[in-house]
């Protein structure tokens, strides 16, 4: 689903701010990528997946999302800040977290 | 058929907030405010009243409530006084702030230390610039009128500011006054039913009360400032309205025989009323004096009040509070600060008195107007004038 | 069709999630784990009154918002007398028929400083009025936001910037403050503690303390690696070892009668919960049994309540 792009604080006049600076549109945040503060990011092995959603349940981000087609449970890496505890609790070891390389 | 009863200015106010059918109130006792919450109390008990009475256990606690309150849509009053102001302090900049039209009665009361639960205006000073419309009552008529009127304004879509409606302790709150009730038909005839856009509410969740950055806070601030100047507008258009409903018409500044009035003084409150006897004897051994009561204080009637006093060669300012290692009263400071750039304009000359209850008489503001024209002719090393405090006063130096 | 919830052993656990990714906690945050698992547990139909905190801050920058439901911030000590205020206010308009019927929860949201500290206040009023809404505690033992100073909360022995470790000083001297006991002696009908280790029985409470018309109470375990010094990937863990080791145990008090949720027949020692946390590093030996004295007197004192007052024990009153 395409995010919205929308205006930074910085770019906003007085004039823009609604009353009471009161925010209509929920759950507007989500334009902001916190994926970027990432310094190790986690990698699936699909073959010991057990499919048990433990990590999407435990992801403090809402980085890993709903299963896929194949009902795996994949990291959105525009959102997951690389803590590591899909790692730690994930009951099979099947997540490890790898170092993020410079491009 | 309106109806002429006695009534304190503290039951004048419960019953206009339940001719006003408030859905919320939040109030914590204090003297001399305490009339206020008991009646309501009272009123709810009997049905008079279908409200949510929230008996809070703080006045942090009581205005906090109202925000709920008010974030949720209901028409929401509440009142205090003196300490109970100051400890809601940061509350009060936070429900301007965030645009809930609560309307406050504040019964006027002296702030401690030493303790005092008598009247002054202490209590107003420390809140003027906390961004709420406020207005004060010179008798129990305007302690009712003012406060259905609060509601009118407060709501408006065009305006959403809280509205604080000052009357003195004791003076006014307990003292009965002969007021003149309307018809319920009529207030429901001024009062809109209140429909605030952007109430809590699952089917369309906003979030009230983000936080600043360094990169958005000024703008919300000057937004802020632009709508409360903007309110004066609506203003005056709920006292027009008010006056072809219930016959009283009410103005920013009330300028009592000042035609050609050479010495005014400039009173708020309840010792307008005294200042207009003492004005009388006066004028009626042929001095040309004349007095003005400032009603509306906050968005501060500027062009009012240059208005007023066009003509005038002295301006006596009555302040009934300090503003300690200020330049004066308050409200004087205020007052020459709006006619420093007017090219030709009184002499302002600077008074306090009637604090922590300290009552001033006829007399008392006769002398003010003597003593007021003394030091306009004559000047003094005192940036303040006093009256009634025993003990010779100097020493208010710059 | 996508699948509203998803099945997780015996749970049906909702995919909505009610909080945006793009928040701004701290990597490895337990609080906000904790959070988005409690708006599970929640739904959509709430008013949330949330504190000053770490949760107001890095859901709330303007111009936007994490939030998905409707949310109010105010100040920091009066999230539970704004909860009044919004209960009252809906169920009075709903009453004069101003607004149609609708079943709305009032939440507050505050942590450990603005509740233990600064908001007790506020709280003892709001439960002791019976104001029908939930009370969220979210407890990371210090004010983190700020920078990790110390509150009522934090640990004996627990370092924090205002009450920190030294040459002359354990860090802090005194005992976590009881909250839950507080509460549960205003006598309101449910008081929990729950923790982000223990994620069912977390939304479990919840929802039964969002059911009960009247005042609740659930207090949440909020791991913070930043001021616990513990690494990111270890919230959840150490919010299990909090648990299995009694420092934080999971109750229940429905009514006065409580009910113990997790009673490990052998509990692992302190030492296992205060290790991987650099809040604790200084603390030597002799602390370190002092602090497992103090938890198993404490435990057992909790273990001979649920004996007396127990859900299971009969009473003539309660019937």
């Amino acid at each position: 689903m395409a995010k919205k792009k929308l205006k930074a604080a910085s770019e906003l006049t007085w004039k823009d701010l609604e009353i009471g600076n009161i925010v209509k549109e929920a759950g507007s945040a989500s334009a902001r990528r916190t994926g970027d503060w990432r310094t190790q990011r986690p990698i699936l092995d699909k073959k010991k997946c057990i499919k048990c959603a433990l990590c999407w349940l435990n992801c403090p981000d809402v980085a890993i999302k709903p299963p896929d087609k194949e009902g795996y449970y994949v990291a959105d890496l525009d959102y997951c800040k690389g803590c590591g505890i899909c790692a730690e609790i994930c009951p099979v070891d099947a997540i490890t977290m790898v170092e993020e390389e410079e491009k | 058929m309106s109806k002429r009863v006695g009534l304190e200015a503290s039951h004048a106010a419960a019953e206009a907030a339940r001719m006003a059918d408030i859905d919320v109130t939040a109030a914590y006792p204090i003297t001399p405010q305490t009339h206020i919450p008991e009646r309501l109390a009272e009123m709810v008990a009997n049905g008079e009243l279908e409200a949510a009475y929230i008996p809070v256990e703080s006045e942090h606690s009581a205005l906090s409530a109202c925000l709920g309150s008010a974030a949720v849509g209901a028409r929401t009053f509440t009142a205090t006084a003196g300490q109970g102001l100051e400890l809601m302090h940061e509350v009060v900049y936070v429900a301007s702030s965030m645009r809930y039209p609560i309307v406050m009665v504040v019964a006027n009361r002296a702030l401690s230390a030493p303790l005092s639960v008598w009247g002054d205006h202490s209590d107003a000073m420390a809140v003027r610039d906390t961004g709420w419309i406020q207005v004060f009552c010179q008798n129990n008529q305007e302690a009712f009128d003012l406060t259905v009127w609060a509601f009118r304004v407060g709501e408006d879509p065009k305006v959403l500011f809280p509205v604080m409606v000052h009357f003195d302790g004791f003076s006014l709150s307990h003292v009965t006054e002969p007021v003149i009730l309307p018809e319920q038909e009529e207030v429901d005839r001024f009062l809109p039913k209140f429909r605030y856009p952007f109430a809590l509410n699952p089917d369309h969740p906003m979030t009230h009360g983000a936080f600043g950055p360094p990169d958005i806070y000024s703008e919300t601030k000057v937004a802020q400032e632009i709508a409360l100047r903007k309110s004066k507008a609506v203003i005056l258009q709920g006292w027009q309205e008010f006056g072809d409903i219930f016959g009283r018409y009410y103005e920013p500044v009330e300028s009592y025989k000042t035609d050609g009035a050479r010495l005014l003084v400039l009173t708020m409150g309840s010792f307008s009323e005294t200042a207009k006897a003492a004005v009388d004897i006066k004028k009626s051994s042929g001095e040309s004096v004349g007095l003005i009561n400032l009603r509306l204080w906050r968005p501060f009637p500027f062009k009012e009040l240059r208005q007023a006093v066009k003509g005038a060669e002295t301006l006596v300012v009555f302040d009934r509070c300090i503003s300690f290692g200020g330049p004066g009263g308050p409200v004087c400071s205020e007052v020459r600060s709006a006619l420093y750039g007017e090219k030709k304009r009184p002499a302002v000359v600077s008074f306090v008195g009637g604090m922590g209850g300290r009552d001033m008489s006829v007399e008392d503001f006769e002398y003010v107007i003597d003593r007021g024209r003394e030091v306009a002719e004559k000047g003094s090393p005192e940036l303040f004038e006093t009256v009634g405090i025993r003990g010779e006063v100097t020493g208010i130096r710059g | 069709m996508e699948a509203t919830s998803i099945k997780m052993g015996k749970n049906r656990v909702p995919v909505e999630e009610l909080i945006a990714e793009g928040h701004s906690f701290c990597t490895g945050c337990g609080e906000v784990l904790a959070l988005r698992l409690a708006c599970k547990a929640l739904g959509r139909n709430v008013i949330i009154a949330n504190a000053t905190g770490c949760i107001e801050i890095c859901t709330s920058p303007l111009p936007v918002t994490s939030w998905r439901v409707p949310w109010i911030h105010t100040l920091f000590e009066n999230t539970a007398a704004v909860a009044s205020g919004t209960e009252a206010g809906l169920k009075v308009l709903m009453k004069k028929g101003k607004i149609p019927q609708k079943d709305i929860k009032c939440v507050a949201v505050a942590g450990d400083g603005g509740t233990s500290d600064i908001g007790l206040q506020a709280l003892s009023g709001a439960l002791e009025r019976r104001h029908n809404f939930l009370y969220l505690c979210f407890d990371n033992e210090a004010y983190m936001n700020t920078g990790i100073q110390r509150s009522s909360a934090t640990p004996y022995g627990a370092s924090t910037t205002t009450a920190p470790a030294g040459k002359f000083s354990i860090g802090q001297t005194t005992w976590k403050k009881n909250l839950p006991e507080i509460f549960v002696a205003h006598n309101i009908p449910y008081v929990a503690t729950a923790s982000p280790g223990y994620p069912f029985d977390l939304m479990k409470k919840v929802k039964k303390a969002a059911e009960v018309n009247g005042p609740t109470y659930v207090h949440l375990l909020s791991p913070c690696p930043t001021g616990w010094r513990s690494p990111s990937n270890l919230s959840v863990k150490l919010a299990k070892l909090a648990v299995e080791t009694a420092i934080f145990p999971l109750y229940e008090v429905e009514n006065g009668r409580y009910t113990l949720n997790v009673d490990p027949p052998t509990l692992k020692p302190v030492e296992e919960y205060l290790k991987p946390q650099g809040r604790f590093r200084h603390l030597l030996e002799d602390e370190i049994k002092e602090i497992q004295r103090h938890v198993n007197e404490e435990y057992a004192r909790l273990k001979a309540k649920v004996a007396c007052f127990g859900a299971s024990t009969s009473s003539s009153e309660q019937g």
